[in-house]
């Protein structure tokens, strides 16, 4: 599934222009030829890929590979130096009700003054709609979500007074409520507790179960193999993009990790538990 | 009070000197005059979506932008001054002197969001510059129009400081129309606000579009400060939209609650200020509304049921307190555990506990005399004490409550025997009936109801 160098050049002189047949026409997620740059140096580059349907999705990389940057520039959050994104065919805008995203933890202030339900209930305003109050019906969709990570006994409780594992749970419950097709997740493992980190992972089965689609920034690489099913190894441009049982070998993780011996330890003994 | 201010004015009726009766500062509270009446219900009005706007201008970290907007309307007021003189007026219309106080105070905004964007200064330079040249220009224009031999400019001093008597009624109508439609603007946006300033990327990819409820955000705070300026000043008018909802938010964790609070508070100041002002011309109001304000915000930090300062001394004397009952109760425990004798009366010893922590033997009186009120202990003199059986049945609930969560931490969580006492003791003051109970079911297998596990690890001089 690793795109051809050749037909990324090729893609590369036409700018702008769907990359026609290399691409599937109703992907989750199709993304042609993407580059970002913050302040003209570039962060990700020639980004040229299909998420497929139904799949758990990991995105692993180093630090600054850009893998956060490229769920927001997916997202129309950062813009785009080049490229185009289609959701289920379509331009992203026109599809918004089918992606939901889970930010990163630290990017709210957790002093906000609102409860867990509150917070969950922001899911639904995409579909309450201008001017319109919270209803009932939206509230018992909030409980729900948060039940389904396991928070429904804190749903009154103010969010600073939550651990950081039950603040990404809420999270997650915020994205689940908007009931999407398609799930953008920036790091929702990071430095959650181990109960949380085995609520995220039943969500994720869960997901997959009902055929959606879930991409995860994730930076462990032990855990890459038994939870993801497919794995994109990202530093600035694609080094493999690919079912974890095939890309995800100790030599995309050289190239992808560059010189960083004691991660690749970590990777190989991952891999040696997975093939168990 | 024409002397006063010299634009003709039929505004309130006010006592001539600082002399009060009482009759007038009745007349004033109860609103018996009709001018008066009318100042006093626009600043409310005013107070009111000040502070309801400015629960949202708080939460979305932009309270000194409302400053620079405020600084930055005055070359405004003074240019659309010499407009109007230049087109024949007077110069004194009020809509046509708050134009120009909107536009230009617009443009300070637009000049902040511009060097922030073009250069790579931070914003809190960024307004500091714009806030200081805008207003400095103002002073200056303000010079020349005094110099103007048309027109009758010197009524446009009190939009610094604001002077409510200087309020023509048919303004007074403009401020409350506008300060109430800013309110009912709030209330309508108050869901598509909170998301805004909790969290814009999510809103953004929920399809929300951000800047037009960012523009819509600082327009509400735009027609706020303009029709305030008069009452309040541009200088103090942003206290008039910070300190109610800071005020408010010591009190509640709430959204909902803390606007409403915030606009309470906010007009309750809009309330005593008018009115102070009403009686004493030469206060302004702007300055009372300030102190009024100030003062609720003070109280609201020292006493507030959430998050004031008091309460979580409160909070904190109070888990102390448990806490240190709690390892009385303990080593309590562990003494008549050692002492292992069946049928000898339960005996311990001040000069023996006294080593078993690091307590003083003052607190460890303390905490003696307590447990003695609690017939959890009895003197038997010499600093020696008999432990009751209702004594004997706390100490023991508090050292399984304790040894349970020791047990726990040692197979659920992986902590060594050696640091468990330390990380058990951090936590398990805290563990609510709902926790021990999830502990029991957890362990119950092993541990039955009412029984005391024996510790997971050796029981030293400091620990236990």
């Amino acid at each position: 599934m690793t795109t051809a160098p050749a037909s990324r050049r090729a893609a590369r002189e036409r700018p702008h222009v769907a990359t026609g047949a290399e691409h599937h026409p109703d992907a989750p997620l199709s993304i042609h030829d993407m580059t970002v740059a913050y302040h003209r140096k570039p962060v990700i580059w020639d980004i040229d890929l299909d998420i497929p349907a139904g799949k758990l999705v990991g995105i692993v990389g180093p630090n600054g590979a850009g893998k956060s940057t490229l769920i927001k520039a997916c997202l129309d959050l950062v813009p785009r130096a080049s490229g185009r994104v289609l959701v289920y065919g379509r331009p992203y805008p026109e599809q918004r009700r089918r992606v939901a995203y889970v930010p990163q933890r630290e990017t709210v202030d957790w002093e906000y003054p609102i409860n867990a339900l509150g917070l969950v209930t922001m899911g639904r305003y995409g579909q309450i709609g201008w001017f319109r109050p919270v209803t009932r019906r939206h509230r018992a969709a909030a409980r729900a979500a948060l039940e389904r990570v396991g928070m429904q006994d804190y749903a009154d409780r103010q969010i600073s007074q939550l651990s950081g594992g039950q603040q990404q749970r809420v999270f997650l419950a915020r994205a689940l409520v908007q009931d999407a097709d398609l799930y953008l997740m920036d790091e929702p493992f990071a430095g959650v507790d181990a109960a949380t980190e085995r609520a995220i992972v039943q969500v994720l089965r869960d997901l997959q179960a009902a055929g959606r689609t879930v991409l995860v920034v994730h930076h462990d690489l032990q855990t890459v193999p038994t939870y993801f099913d497919w794995v994109l190894l990202l530093n600035m441009r694609v080094v493999a993009f690919g079912p974890t049982a095939e890309v995800f070998t100790e030599d995309n993780l050289r190239k992808t990790y560059g010189g960083k011996l004691t991660l690749l330890d970590a990777a190989a003994q991952a891999m040696a538990r997975a093939q168990r | 009070m024409t002397t006063l201010s010299p634009i003709p004015t039929d505004g309130p009726h006010v006592v001539h000197d600082t002399a009060l009766n009482l009759g007038d500062v009745v007349d004033v509270l109860l609103l018996r005059d009709y001018n008066t009446m009318l100042v006093v219900l626009a600043t409310v009005v005013l107070g009111l979506a000040a502070g309801a706007i400015g629960t949202f201008l708080l939460l979305r970290r932009r309270a000194l932008m409302g400053d620079a907007l405020s600084h930055a309307m005055l070359p405004g007021i003074a240019i659309a001054f010499m407009v109007m003189v230049a087109f024949g007026g007077s110069g004194k219309s009020m809509p046509g002197l708050l134009i120009g106080a909107a536009v230009t105070g617009l443009l300070g905004v637009a000049a902040v969001l511009a060097i922030t964007r073009l250069t790579r200064l931070k914003d809190d330079a960024a307004l500091g510059v714009v806030l200081s040249v805008f207003f400095g220009f103002g002073v200056a224009l303000l010079g020349i129009v005094q110099d103007m031999p048309e027109g009758s400019p010197a009524g446009l001093a009190s939009f610094i400081q604001g002077k409510t008597a200087s309020i023509v009624r048919k303004d007074l109508w403009l401020i409350l129309i506008v300060a109430g439609v800013v309110a009912l603007m709030t209330v309508l946006l108050f869901k598509e606000l909170a998301l805004l300033c909790f969290d814009e990327a999510f809103a953004s990819v929920q399809g929300w579009p951000v800047l037009t409820l960012d523009v819509m955000l600082l327009t509400l705070v735009t027609a706020v400060t303009v029709v305030g300026l008069q009452a309040v000043g541009l200088i103090l008018i942003i206290a008039l939209l910070i300190i109610p909802p800071a005020a408010a938010r010591f009190w509640t964790e709430r959204l909902g609650v803390m606007l409403a609070l915030a606009a309470l508070i906010g007009g309750l100041g809009g309330w005593i200020g008018a009115s102070i002002s009403a009686l004493v011309p030469r206060l302004p109001a702007g300055a009372i509304i300030v102190i009024v304000v100030a003062t609720i915000f003070v109280a609201s930090m020292l006493f507030g049921a959430r998050r004031g300062v008091v309460a979580r001394l409160i909070v904190q004397a109070r888990l102390g307190r448990t806490v240190r009952r709690q390892h009385l109760l303990r080593a309590i425990f562990e003494h008549v555990e050692a002492a292992d004798a069946e049928d000898a009366e339960p005996i311990v010893v001040e000069a023996t506990l006294v080593q078993e922590r690091s307590w003083s033997r003052a607190a460890l009186r303390r905490l003696l005399r307590w447990a003695r009120r609690r017939h959890l202990l009895a003197a038997v003199g010499d600093g020696r004490w008999r432990v009751t059986d209702l004594g004997l049945t706390e100490a023991a609930r508090v050292a399984r409550n304790h040894r349970l969560w020791e047990i726990y931490l040692i197979h659920h969580a992986d902590v060594a025997p050696s640091h468990v006492d330390r990380d058990a003791d951090q936590i398990e003051h805290v563990l609510g009936p709902r926790l021990v109970r999830e502990l029991e079911r957890l362990l119950e297998p092993a541990h039955p109801a009412g029984t005391v596990p024996p510790s997971p690890h050796v029981i030293g001089p400091e620990g236990g």
